[in-house]
């Protein structure tokens, strides 16, 4: 049998916040900065997304099915293409209708709802499988989450909304001896495939390409395949942001043409194939189970949720965000679901991380903020105002329930457990987080000096694109 | 009467209380008859002429002092200083250094002699030798200007070093303006010894030292070992003249109490979080804010979060012009925690926007203002109390709002300048 290769890449853009002073709350509701969100998604368009599109048709197109990929693509992203860049879409459903690209589902927000409240995780994954059906014409059958945040109860919940496969981290801490280049269970769920990113040889592309201090590069199809082929395993999973084609390795690094060379390198070679996530999960038997009691994610040394819930500010923003579950619910208002949504974006907890000596340039890079305090700020400034809202519409709610034929409320309400199951999953929330932060940090000791090397290199090259982004963002 | 007076800033151009204080000091002398030739090291030109005749340090020449730069070191005893901070090296690494730095100070003095030298006029890192610079340009000034004025008046210790070369090349009295000591900077600890020295010079150089409140006076007798009988407490006012409350439209509908200053251990920041805190748990009703900016600020941040508290207090980032005064108007507790604040101008423009003040003992302000509510910095328990009470019982609020105001109102310059000028006589009949 063939060893398999899945390339899957990741489709995401944030919906960032505009500046919003103390002096703005309760006057004005308008939180985004759509002058920033319409200028770098026309630019990351323009770079990556339509010139990467093209190519990958092409190359589907000339290998006639033998070349294939997976993409993931947020809710939060397709508004945006939707509202600045509709080309964008268009150029995906191309891609969908050849039948060789597998759409994967994911929370709509890439949120971290399933940390949160399972209730808010099936409600934002239904929302974007029924986004992507719309969108594509496709079913999405396999799953990966935010950030490939993953646990066994995770695992479990996304099986039991229906997916089989999973996409995940190899971490190193998790792993130990094992490789990532086999298929792995659940143990709480042993249906449901996992499939383990190769960091390794995902990093080379994602992260080290460009680097011309890397003792490899320049990086060929030809030294690729070598590598590829030294893999012992059935399936090596190369996962990544797409935004690394034309973006964060820009289109002089030759990224374009590596990957217009790679899929004929590999296909004429003729001992690997091309796979998506289902049909990898379809083919390969999987050897073992994989425990995974904390949370783990692909992101920072750690490989773990430090990076959005690691210091006390990212987690009181967390809290006081899900602690309007339960009110939501109940007014099932879609203004304040849809601001609700958009705030629960992983990036702004991201923005608020602390953590600058590690992986402090890759968090600047992806970081319109000058410190996490700022981002921390605003944030709450912005949720602030949002907390009123909720708050004066629960109270209406309240008067209406208080009046003797009120016959529209009630039915709201109604409506509010089947979407949102029940308000009593919410409120161990707090626990788990301070859980999964404090006993992660212990494998933490464990996972750094495998992963150290990786992420020390792509350095030099984060930080250059970095003041590029930075000097656009504030050149508006 | 005229004075000679060395400022640092003046309005419209200011980064601190000092230029503000200064304009006050000067309209009110004005009013009480006496002229002042303002004299500060970068104007601008939009300063207000009409009170003061404003002397530009920038623009003046090094010509009329002395025919030496040695001599004119020697007689005003003038301190070198450089930026002779610096760490790890030996001893005699150390004394070459000072003694390189001086040489070519020395050879600067020779090379800007018979020059103008431009001030930024700014807190700068190279403030030590603008100060130095300044002394030097004010003795130039006072000999020019020498038959005009009777007393020379200098404002914190950016000036002082000026006031004396003025004081030793005219032999005019001088009386040094206490606004803040090095005590009120920083911790105990972290006394900057130049800054200090500078301070002890201007002291014992003066005829007579005024302080800004008791509590400064104090420290002036007690840390500066300055004789009780030469210092004088003339307590700050405020000019309201030309300012109108502003009517501001509420976002919010909870009740909102306000910290605003720079966000450093001095000001007690911390004590308000822990006070702020206290209230939350018995009411909800209620937004903190905390305005301003510092070196304490990210650590505030921290401390808000981890009393998960962070939906109800909000920073602002430091605030402009304009934006002070909505704040005010947004406010309805107003909160100065200083642990140590020579006087505190903040809780005066509080309260005269109808804002009822809560301040620290540990205050200047303390001393003056009857209708303000005073805790003992460290006391959360009771600051919590108080700041309870003004929400929750409104006619305590309506009560001080009211009396607060009015008791502003009489804290008038004219006033406080009336007894700069008995200073001002006494040194001069001495």
């Amino acid at each position: 049998m063939k060893k398999s290769i899945c390339l899957y890449f990741q489709v995401h853009q944030p919906t960032r916040l505009r500046l919003y002073r103390f002096f703005d709350i309760g006057k004005d509701s308008h939180y985004y900065d759509d002058f920033a969100n319409r200028t770098i998604m026309r630019r990351i368009a323009q770079k990556c997304y339509l010139p990467m599109n093209a190519l990958l048709l092409d190359l589907i197109k000339r290998h006639k099915g033998d070349f294939k990929v997976a993409f993931s693509i947020s809710g939060s992203a397709l508004e945006q293409f939707d509202r600045y860049a509709p080309e964008v879409i268009e150029s995906f459903r191309k891609l969908a209708d050849t039948g060789s690209v597998e759409f994967l589902c994911e929370t709509y927000y890439h949120s971290l709802a399933s940390i949160a409240s399972s209730s808010e995780f099936k409600h934002q994954v239904l929302k974007h499988k029924a986004a992507i059906q719309q969108y594509f014409g496709v079913t999405p059958t396999a799953f990966r989450n935010t950030e490939l945040i993953y646990s066994d109860s995770i695992g479990a919940q996304v099986y039991d909304l229906g997916f089989n496969t999973m996409l995940t981290e190899g971490a190193k801490h998790i792993l130990g001896w094992k490789s990532p280049d086999y298929v792995y269970t659940d143990p709480m769920q042993q249906k449901l495939d996992l499939l383990l990113r190769n960091y390794s040889l995902s990093d080379d592309i994602a992260f080290r390409f460009s680097n011309r201090t890397w003792q490899d590069w320049p990086l060929t199809g030809e030294k690729y395949l070598a590598w590829l082929k030294a893999v012992k395993g059935d399936i090596i999973n190369l996962f990544m942001d797409y935004e690394t084609f034309g973006e964060h390795q820009s289109a002089q690094s030759g990224i374009f043409d590596f990957m217009r060379f790679l899929p004929e390198v590999v296909i004429k070679d003729g001992t690997l194939e091309f796979v998506t996530p289902t049909q990898a999960a379809r083919k390969l038997k999987p050897v073992a189970e994989l425990d995974v009691p904390e949370t783990i994610s692909w992101a920072d040394e750690e490989r773990d949720v430090t990076a959005w819930l690691g210091n006390e500010l990212q987690q009181d923003a967390f809290n006081k965000l899900y602690a309007q579950n339960e009110k939501l619910a109940l007014i099932n208002d879609p203004t304040l679901w849809s601001d609700f949504g958009h705030l629960q974006e992983s990036d702004h907890f991201y923005y608020m991380c602390t953590k600058f000596f590690s992986d402090g340039e890759v968090h600047k890079y992806f970081n319109p903020y000058d410190t996490p305090y700022e981002a921390f700020i605003n944030y709450m400034n912005v949720l602030s105002d949002f907390i009123i809202r909720v708050d004066d519409a629960y109270s209406n709610i309240d008067t209406k329930f208080a009046l003797p034929k009120a016959e529209t409320p009630v039915a709201a309400v109604k409506k509010a457990p089947v979407k949102k199951v029940s308000t009593k999953q919410v409120a161990p929330k707090k626990d788990v987080v301070k859980k999964a932060v404090t006993s992660t940090k212990s494998e933490k000791v464990v996972a750094k000096p495998a992963v150290k090397k990786a992420v020390n290199v792509e350095k030099p090259t984060v930080t250059k694109t970095a003041k590029t982004k930075k000097s656009k963002i504030d050149g508006k | 009467m005229k004075v000679l007076m060395f400022g640092w800033e003046f309005p419209p151009h200011i980064a601190g209380g000092l230029g503000t204080a200064c304009y006050g000091i000067v309209k009110g002398l004005a009013y009480n008859g006496v002229d002042t030739i303002f004299v500060m090291p970068s104007a601008s030109g939009d300063e207000d002429n009409s009170v003061a005749q404003i002397i530009n340090a920038s623009e003046v020449t090094l010509d009329t002092v002395t025919s030496s730069v040695d001599e004119f070191l020697d007689k005003v005893k003038f301190v070198q200083i450089g930026t002779n901070m610096v760490p790890y090296v030996g001893e005699d690494e150390f004394y070459k250094l000072v003694e390189a730095d001086k040489q070519r100070q020395e050879e600067d003095f020779r090379i800007n002699y018979g020059r103008k030298y431009k001030f930024s006029g700014k807190y700068t890192s190279n403030l030590m030798e603008e100060v130095a610079r300044y002394a030097m340009v004010g003795g130039t000034i006072a000999m020019q200007h020498k038959g005009e004025f009777d007393v020379i008046h200098a404002h914190d210790w950016l000036t002082y070093l000026a006031g004396i070369a003025a004081k030793e090349l005219t032999g005019k009295p001088l009386v040094v303006h206490v606004h803040a000591t090095s005590f009120d900077r920083g911790g105990a600890d972290k006394i900057d010894s130049r800054v200090y020295d500078i301070e002890k010079r201007g002291m014992m150089a003066a005829d007579k030292v005024v302080a800004v409140s008791d509590l400064t006076r104090n420290i002036v007798i007690n840390k500066y070992g300055i004789d009780p009988e030469k210092v004088v407490t003339v307590h700050n006012a405020v000019d309201f003249s030309g300012r109108e409350n502003l009517n501001v439209d509420r976002g919010v509908k909870d009740k909102v109490v306000t910290f605003l200053g720079r966000i450093t251990f001095q000001k007690g920041p911390e004590y308000f979080i822990e006070a702020a805190a206290k209230v939350l748990k018995r009411t909800k009703n209620v937004r903190f804010v905390m305005a301003g900016s510092g070196d304490m600020m990210s650590r505030c941040i921290r401390h808000v979060a981890r009393l998960g508290i962070s939906d109800r207090f909000h920073f602002t980032g430091f605030l402009r012009g304009s934006e002070v005064q909505m704040m005010f108007a947004l406010s309805d507790v107003y909160i100065m925690p200083s642990v140590s604040e020579p006087f505190g101008i903040s809780p005066l423009e509080a309260m005269r926007s109808n804002v009822p003040s809560i301040i620290s003992k540990q205050s200047g302000a303390a001393e003056v203002l009857k209708y303000a509510f005073k805790v003992d910095f460290w006391d959360v328990d009771a600051m919590a109390d108080e700041i309870y009470a003004l929400l929750q019982y409104p006619v305590l609020s309506v009560y001080a709002s009211k009396y607060g105001y009015e008791e502003v109102n009489t804290l008038k310059w004219n006033n406080a300048t009336l007894k700069l000028k008995n200073i001002y006589e006494s040194v001069i009949n001495k």
